[in-house]
C-alpha cells in the first residue's frame, strides 16, 4: 500500500504522509502517553495532548497561552493582555 | 459592565466555541463588543483550560495567573429560572476584584477548586479533534462516529455532546438535547457546576 495518503493532525495542523508513516507516527505518539484517535478506513489520525501535560500546566496556575481569530480573521493572543486583569468567557451559540 | 471597568486595567475576552464563525456571527454582531471577541472552532480553549460546558468564565490577573478557575456565570438573568444562578453575584465579585477592593482567591484555593482533565477526557478530545477535521473534509458520517465516541468517553463534556449536535444534523435546543439533559440530570448529575465560593 506504499503511496497511499494518510493525514496526521498534530498540534492542530494536518499533514499528509504515507500510510505506513502515518500509522507509525500515531503508534509512537500513543506509546509516549498521548491520546490518539485513529480511523484506518478514513486514513486519518489525530494526536492529542496528554492529561498529565494539561494538568501540569493548569495546576501551575500560569494561564495557558492561546491564539484565536476574531470574526474578521484577525489573530489575538492572551499574552498581549499581560498587565491587565482579564475576564475570559467561553460561550457558544448552541 | 465592560465599559465601566475597562479604564481600570481590565479587559474581557470572549471565545465562542462553535463549529464556524458564521454560527457565532449573529451574537457578536448584535453585541458589538469593543473587547476581543474570538472564535474557537477546534476547541483549542476547551483543551487548554478543560472547558466542558458554556458559559465558563475564568479570571486571569495582570501577571497572567489564573486567580479564579473555571466557573459558571451569566451576564444577565435571562436563564436564571432554569439555572438558579444570579448574574449579579459574579458581577459584584468581578467589579470588586477589578477595582482592587478585594483580592482574588489564594493559590491553594484556586488549585483546590480546579478540575483537571483525565486521560479519558483527553482521549475524548482527540476523538473530537478527528471528528472535527473529518467534518470539515465533508466526511460527515465518519465525523459523527468520532463525535459519538467522544461523547461516550466524556459524558460530562457538553462542548462535545451538545456542541457537536449542529455537525450531526441535530438541533442543539431540540428534543434530542432535552432527552440527553433529562437522562443526565435524572442520573444525579448537574448540567452546570458553579464553584462553591
Amino acid at each position: 500500500m506504499a503511496g497511499t495518503k494518510f493525514t496526521v493532525i498534530d498540534g492542530g495542523r494536518a499533514i499528509d504522509v504515507d500510510e505506513a508513516d502515518g500509522i507509525a507516527r500515531a503508534t509512537k505518539a500513543g506509546a509516549s502517553g498521548r491520546p490518539v484517535a485513529i480511523d484506518r478506513e478514513e486514513r486519518a489520525a489525530y494526536l492529542g495532548v496528554s492529561a498529565a501535560e494539561r494538568a501540569k500546566a493548569l495546576s501551575s496556575l500560569e494561564a495557558p497561552d492561546f491564539t484565536l481569530p476574531d470574526l474578521d480573521g484577525r489573530l489575538h493572543t492572551l499574552p498581549a493582555h499581560r498587565g491587565k486583569k482579564v475576564l475570559l468567557v467561553a460561550y457558544a451559540s448552541w | 459592565m465592560y465599559d465601566e471597568l475597562k479604564g481600570l486595567g481590565f479587559t474581557v475576552i470572549t471565545v465562542a466555541i462553535d463549529k464556524s464563525a458564521d454560527d457565532a456571527r449573529p451574537w457578536i454582531e448584535a453585541a458589538k463588543p469593543t473587547h476581543p471577541s474570538l472564535i474557537d472552532t477546534t476547541h483549542v480553549l476547551a483543551d487548554l483550560y478543560n472547558v466542558v460546558n458554556v458559559p465558563t468564565i475564568l479570571w486571569i490577573d495582570e501577571r497572567g495567573r489564573i486567580v479564579r478557575p473555571n466557573d459558571v456565570a451569566f451576564g444577565t438573568d435571562t436563564f436564571k429560572h432554569i439555572t438558579g444562578i444570579q448574574a449579579a453575584t459574579h458581577l459584584a465579585a468581578l467589579r470588586a476584584w477589578v477595582r482592587g477592593e478585594t483580592t482574588a482567591l489564594p493559590e491553594a484555593r484556586v488549585r483546590a477548586l480546579q478540575s483537571l482533565p483525565t486521560e479519558t477526557d483527553q482521549q475524548a478530545r482527540a476523538e473530537f479533534g478527528l471528528g472535527e477535521w473529518l467534518f470539515n473534509q465533508g466526511r460527515v458520517e465518519a465525523a459523527a462516529r468520532h463525535f459519538a465516541k467522544a461523547g461516550e468517553l466524556a459524558p460530562h463534556d457538553f462542548t462535545i455532546r451538545r456542541g457537536t449536535m449542529p455537525m450531526r444534523g441535530i438541533d442543539p435546543m431540540g428534543p434530542q438535547f432535552r432527552e440527553m439533559l433529562g437522562a443526565w440530570v435524572k442520573a444525579g448529575n448537574p448540567y452546570y457546576r458553579p464553584l462553591a465560593e
